[in-house]
Formats: C-alpha cells, structure tokens, sequence
C-alpha cells in the first residue's frame, strides 16, 4: 500500500509541476498548449477503486484550475475523463481487460493507441469548449482541440518511451 | 429504506460523479460571469511560490531588453524633469512654488506569471497585502496600461490583463473629452477595442488613446494604444475603433501599481449619493 500511495503522490506532484511551469508556457503557432499532466488519469493503476480515481481527478484539476486562474474548465475535463475510463478501456482492450491485470504501459500496441487518442480527445474537447464558452468561435475550438491532442498524444509517447528505455 | 442504501452503494460512482461535476460546472460559470472574486485563483503561497521561482530562472533571459526599456523611462522622465522647474536642487528638493496633488501612490513589483493566449487572462505578481497592494489598483508599465488588481493574498496577488473579456477600462481620445469603455474580443494580443465612441468624433489613423479621467483606478492620459482602424455600425451611433496597443503584452516584466489615496472617500461619497436617492 504505502509504495503505490508514495508513487502515485510522487507522480501527482512532478506532473502538476510540470504542466504548470513547463508546458502550460508553450503556444505552438500561438494556440497549440499540450496538456499531458492527464496520463495520471489515463495510467493510474487499473485494480484500485473507482471513486477515489474521481476523487483525485477532481483534486488534480482543481490544483491546474488555481494555477492558470481558470474556474473549472480543467476540474470538469479531468472528472470526465476519469468516469469515462473505464468504458474506454473496455473499448480499446476488449471487455477481458481486468482479468488481464496487465500494466498498461507494458508495449507500443494498436490497442494503446485507441486508448490514448481517444482519453486525450474526450479531455481536451471539454476543456477547450468550456474554455472558450463561444460558439461563434466553433473554428478556433476545433483547431485548438485537435492541435492540442496531437502535441499531447505526441508528448506521451516520447515520455513512456524514456521510462521504458530508462528501466532496461 | 435498504432499498435507498442498496441503490446508492450500487450506483455510488455514477453520483459521485454528478455531484463533482456539478461542482466543477458550478466553478466555470463562475468564472465566465462578471463578478469572480471568489474564483479559485492563484495568487496563494504554493502557486505563487512555484511561479516566482521558475520566473527569477527565465527571467534573466529578458534582462538585457528590460534595462534597456527602464534606461529609456528613465532618459524621458529626467527630460520632463529638467525642462520643468519642479525641482530646484540636486537632492530633488521640490520646488516650494508648487503645489504637487498627492492623490495617487505609486509602488513596483514584477510580474512573476504572463498568461495571454486564454479568453479571459490573469497575470501574477509578486507582493500582496504585505507590501500594500489591494484590490482595484491600476496596474501599468513604461509603455502603458496593463490590467487591475483582482485577487490579493499576503505576498501575492492576481491582476485582470487588459486582454481580459471581463475587463473594462474608461478611455478617451487624447486631446478631446469624448469617452469610451477599452474591451477586448479575445483575438489578437496586439490590439483592444475601443467602444461607445460617437461617430461625431473626428477620428485618424495613429490619433493616441489614452485612460479617461472618470474612473477611479487609473489617473488621466495614461497612454493605451493607437486608433488602427475605425468601423462603423449602420443601427448604432458608436463607433468600435480597433487600438494598436503600445504594450507587447506577450512579454512584459517590471510593472508600477497605482493607489488612488482618495478612492475610499470617493466610493464612500458615491454610496451615500446613491443612498439618498433611494
């Protein structure tokens, strides 16, 4: 119990802190901003209780909310991805996954592929719609979203490929 | 009664869903509605804490433009300086000849977080109710307007960029008494809107729009930006003119904060006003 509620607390911080200070700095082209802090929600470990995923989703948008000043935009997109985990890995690993006990990052596969473009999609539509609120801007929206899931889902695989290839 | 308890244990995730979202939805029209003062908002120690210490990294990087800029304030202001007789020796003794109004109070600080590629932008400074900031003091650079005050903590405090949907500066065109409201469409960092303009005005391409004297926050004839283009509305009697801002808000660092010393006097006077009236 206590090395997962260290590392799971460890991956909390060093993701806020990085989003924050690293990646919420970049505007590619001006409006692209990634926002990978979201692959605590999409690898957090896949035995452990629902509600408290909801929970700590809800404190890790929260916490993204206070340092960019923006309400809830980030809260609403996280709680929604985390209650829609579990459909979406259904969807992307066949209903067998949770007797698999597999860990999620164990290879680069089709199935990871879905899972991930389709949790940074459902993430980053909420967050950039709520954002802008606007529905004459129906263009920059949708840009914006798929701009921003491009560099997030890019970012993603540079980052499991460096832990990967750190542990061997 | 079982019943209940069964229904809700079975469904506990799906509620406890709808009431966080209920929750975050709740905090996001917040934001999107005029007033937000009780908003999350980062000036606070963690986040205030965080941004200062990833500012004093990257901002040598903007240190040699920043002194360059403070060095060409300071040549202009020493110019008004010497070519006025305000003082009269070298320890900027003021010349008793002249009465000097004490009406605005002017502290430094630097801006420790930029944010302008949002809707609805919020800088961070460094100093809060420590160093006497409050809230609804203006907030400018050497070039120009930068924003008001918003949330204040003890040695932090937020600050409602001019590229703020919310945000609403009374404005004139220099040289005139016509006013206006400075609001932003949230498109281009470089330019605002000026509105409520009236078309009798004559206006040209370059004219300088500069703060009103109505509003208690900022003092008159503080520079804003320059008139870009003018449109005109058929069923309206305004204009909305297009102002190139003087400001890069993209990259700016060491700002000055305005105290209106009479602004409690002056709300108290305007309350009472309205008081009578009723």
């Amino acid at each position: 119990m206590n090395s997962s509620v260290i590392n799971i607390s460890i991956r909390f911080i060093v993701l806020v802190f990085l989003q924050v200070t690293v990646f919420d700095n970049i505007h590619f082209l001006g409006f692209i901003t990634p926002y990978p802090y979201i692959v605590f929600i999409l690898l957090y470990p896949l035995n452990i209780n629902r509600n408290l995923l909801l929970l700590l989703s809800f404190l890790l948008g929260m916490t993204l909310d206070i340092f960019n000043n923006s309400g809830g935009v980030h809260t609403t997109a996280c709680i929604t991805l985390a209650f829609m985990r579990q459909s979406l890995l259904k969807m992307s690993f066949g209903y067998s996954y949770e007797y698999h006990m597999f860990k999620i990052p164990d290879k680069f596969s089709s199935e990871l592929l879905t899972y991930f473009v389709s949790g940074v999609l459902i993430h980053h539509s909420v967050l950039i719609v709520l954002e802008l609120l606007n529905f004459e801007l129906v263009g920059e929206m949708l840009l914006r979203i798929l701009g921003s899931s491009i560099f997030t889902i890019l970012l993603f695989f540079l980052l499991t490929g460096w832990t990967k290839s750190y542990k061997r | 009664m079982q019943q209940i308890i069964f229904f809700i244990s079975r469904n506990s995730t799906k509620l406890l869903f709808l009431l966080l979202l209920l929750i975050s939805l709740f905090l996001t029209v917040q934001t999107h509605s005029f007033h937000r003062s009780k908003a999350l908002h980062s000036a606070n120690f963690v986040s205030g804490t965080i941004y200062e210490q990833a500012n004093n990294l990257t901002e040598y990087l903007r240190l040699k433009d920043e002194n360059q800029i403070l060095a060409e304030e300071n040549a202009r202001l020493k110019q008004i300086l010497y070519n006025s007789e305000i003082i009269v020796d070298s320890n900027f003794q003021i010349n008793p000849a002249l009465r000097i109004a004490e009406d605005y109070k002017l502290l430094q600080t630097k801006i420790i977080r930029n944010s302008y590629h949002r809707k609805d932008n919020y800088l961070t400074i460094r100093g809060g109710e420590a160093q006497g900031i409050q809230k609804d003091m203006g907030v400018i650079n050497s070039k120009g307007v930068v924003g008001i005050v918003e949330n204040v903590s003890i040695n932090y405090a937020t600050v409602q960029s001019i590229l703020n949907k919310h945000t609403k500066i009374s404005a004139k065109v220099r040289n005139t008494n016509h006013f206006g409201t400075i609001t932003w469409n949230g498109k281009n960092t470089g330019f605002v809107q000026l509105i409520d303009i009236p078309k009798l005005v004559q206006l040209h391409k370059g004219d300088s729009i500069v703060t009103g004297g109505i509003s208690t926050i900022f003092p008159e004839n503080i520079p804003i930006g320059t008139v870009d283009e003018v449109f005109e509305s058929q069923n309206s009697n305004f204009y909305t003119i297009s102002v190139r801002l003087f400001n890069d808000m993209t990259s700016i660092g060491s700002v000055y904060l305005i105290e209106n010393i009479n602004i409690r006097e002056i709300n108290q006077l305007e309350q009472e006003t309205m008081d009578n009236l009723r």
